[in-house]
């Protein structure tokens, strides 16, 4: 991991002055990007604390108020029901979540220990189909789900996600080189089913995996913007991410209660991020290393 | 599920021949595998397939959605002649994308890669946590981040105008500085806006993404180069460069494929709108007002396809120009 520290020292003195005065530029340059990605997070956390008028003020209010509590009401007067709006937002992404778990982790054990015909086939379809881009599937989609009878439906959004390529992916990647076959030549000599075997040696070998590929799906479902934006037309069905678009443009803008909302909306994830970063970053780069 | 492979098993087993016994579990070995990743195509046919494929047909009618199936009309290439040829704000969107494709896409790139690099070789204990604050807007959502920053552009009040004033204080540094706060809901600095917060959010990835390809590197080449006295930068062009070849390329069709189809960020900067002269707005922005709005779904779906043909083949000349020499190497 630390590969270059000691190795990138330079040898002569007149070459590591040099080399720091650049190394101690670099430092500062990093720094301050740092900085600049952190900022918006902050004055979100800080201006949800402080009315309008504070916000639009020279200068800007740059450490906490007292005014959360007024932002929220402010909020709920707009958005009378942005409780349900984030349970619908928790309940789909959850359902997503399980739906993925159990679906990507079958497929991905039958890619990675089966042998059948045309597994090399249907695989690269299924890694195909990551390229889509999903903006060509908007209109038709939204024409589907209202065929269906599923607009305004929570399943509109949990079922077409329910079983995603890149799980899959993960998942296969994670079996073959977890769980060795002769473990399941072993069971199938035993007598253990196919479905057996997935649920009783598979599953409980693969925590590790499942949690990752958990996060990232969540994180996915609960950002997720354009979905619900075809589907959810009744503001008691939107979720969190379409209630917080619909503060936006009618009349004066409420700025406290946006960044109140969008600080609720952002607080999960940061909690996830802050507990989980390392494994959230190797699950979501995992497919371009490997590959 | 389980109920499905059990009973297998007793009823073999209460079975007098031995050969239907192992057929059944022959038979269930083999297709178990397709058991379990037909959830897959079941969805993606339904979910997936059927909506392209209706789409391509719908591009090819006109259509309104209110009067039924019945109600759509065959009109041939009308629709892609139309977009194609005299849809101004086609035209526009498409330019409004290329712009911000390149002026958020290009230097993603060109940060991510030296940032990876110093991170790869300096900060010790604190790379996961530096590699953390330029991941963590990556995971965010998008429209809160983008409603935030719309209240950080503000023109009379907003941080970033704020900043830009103070830093117009510091000596050597002000003559890059606007001398007045920049109303960046003028036509001529939305798409730096929007550049900016798409730049934002995805340098860090970039960044993570050459950073893990740069941890594949073993360590012995970049020992044997110290050795032979190539410096930190020299060593960045031409140890690492080289050998990051393929994840450039693929980070860099990520980018494109992805700023093409640009859509949260302008549509949240811009109030759903486009702007003010539609100077924000992209073409996959085009194509959903012009379904949701206009109500004329044919069009739309032509669109989707020319802006779907037009990544393809900004894929496929980035192919030939970052990918080719891989493989011949």
């Amino acid at each position: 991991m630390s590969a270059g520290g000691l190795t990138l020292r330079p040898s002569g003195r007149a070459r590591a002055s040099g080399a720091t005065t650049a190394r101690m530029a670099a430092y500062a340059l990093v720094f301050a990007g740092a900085i600049i990605m952190l900022a918006p997070f902050y004055f979100m956390f800080v201006f949800a604390t402080h009315s309008d008028r504070e916000i639009l003020s020279l200068p800007p209010p740059v450490w906490f108020g007292a005014n959360f509590g007024s932002n929220l009401e402010l909020l709920l007067e707009r958005l009378p029901h942005w409780w349900e709006n984030l349970g619908w937002s928790l309940y789909i992404a959850l359902g997503t979540t399980a739906a993925n778990l159990l679906l990507c982790s079958m497929a991905g054990y039958a890619f990675a220990l089966h042998e059948f015909k045309y597994k090399k086939q249907l695989f690269v379809f299924v890694m195909a189909t990551m390229l889509l881009p999903n903006f060509v599937a908007m209109i038709p989609t939204a024409l589907t789900m209202s065929w269906l009878g599923w607009m305004n439906q929570p399943r509109a959004l949990i079922v077409p996600a329910a079983c995603g390529a890149l799980g899959i992916f993960m998942m296969r990647q994670y079996i073959a080189s977890a769980i060795p076959r002769d473990l399941l030549d072993a069971a199938r000599i035993d007598g253990c089913g196919e479905f057996g075997i997935y649920f009783r040696i598979v599953l409980p070998l693969i925590g590790p995996a499942l949690g990752t590929l958990g996060l990232v799906t969540f994180i996915a479902s609960w950002n997720n913007f354009m979905g619900p934006l075809i589907v959810m037309r009744d503001m008691e069905m939107y979720t969190v991410p379409l209630a917080l678009r619909a503060l936006q443009g009618t009349g004066q803008t409420p700025w406290g209660a946006i960044c109140a909302g969008s600080s609720i909306a952002v607080l999960p994830l940061l909690v996830i991020f802050v507990l989980a970063s390392r494994r959230l970053i190797e699950g979501l780069t995992a497919g371009a290393v490997k590959s | 599920m389980q109920a499905m492979s059990e009973p297998a098993l007793p009823e073999a087993a209460a079975s007098t021949a031995a050969a239907p016994r192992r057929r059944v579990r022959l038979s269930l070995r083999v297709l178990a595998p397709y058991l379990f990743i037909s959830p897959f195509f079941v969805l993606f046919c339904v979910f997936g397939l059927f909506p392209l494929l209706f789409s391509i047909y719908l591009s090819f009618h006109r259509w309104e959605p209110a009067a039924g199936l019945a109600a759509m009309n065959w009109v041939g290439l009308e629709n892609y002649v139309y977009t194609v040829l005299n849809d101004d704000w086609f035209h526009k969107s498409l330019y409004n994308t290329g712009w911000m494709a390149i002026v958020s896409g290009v230097p993603q790139h060109l940060v991510a890669l030296p940032l990876a690099y110093f991170l790869h070789v300096g900060f010790g204990r604190w790379r996961n946590t530096v590699v953390g604050i330029y991941f963590l807007p990556f995971i965010t959502s998008s429209v809160a981040i983008a409603l935030v920053f719309s209240t950080l552009f503000s023109r009379d009040y907003g941080v970033i105008n704020a900043t830009l004033a103070a830093l117009a204080q510091v000596p050597g540094l002000g003559w890059f500085m606007p001398a007045q706060h920049i109303d960046w809901g003028q036509p001529q600095y939305t798409k730096w806006m929007i550049s900016f917060v798409v730049f934002w959010r995805y340098v860090g990835w970039n960044a993570v993404l050459y950073l893990s390809a740069m941890q594949t590197i073993p360590k012995d080449l970049f020992e044997a180069a110290t050795m032979d006295g190539a410096r930190p930068r020299q060593q960045f062009f031409h140890v690492v460069l080289p050998l990051l070849r393929p994840m450039i390329f693929f980070a860099v069709t990520l980018t494109i494929i992805g700023n093409l189809q640009l859509f949260e960020e302008p549509f949240i900067l811009t109030s759903g709108t486009g702007g003010i002269d539609q100077a924000g707005k992209t073409a996959a922005m085009h194509m959903y007002s012009t379904a949701f709005v206009d109500g004329d779904f044919g069009t739309a779906s032509a669109i989707a396809w020319l802006l779907f043909m037009l990544i393809a083949a900004t894929t496929w000349l980035n192919n030939r120009l970052l990918g080719q020499r891989e493989d011949k190497a």
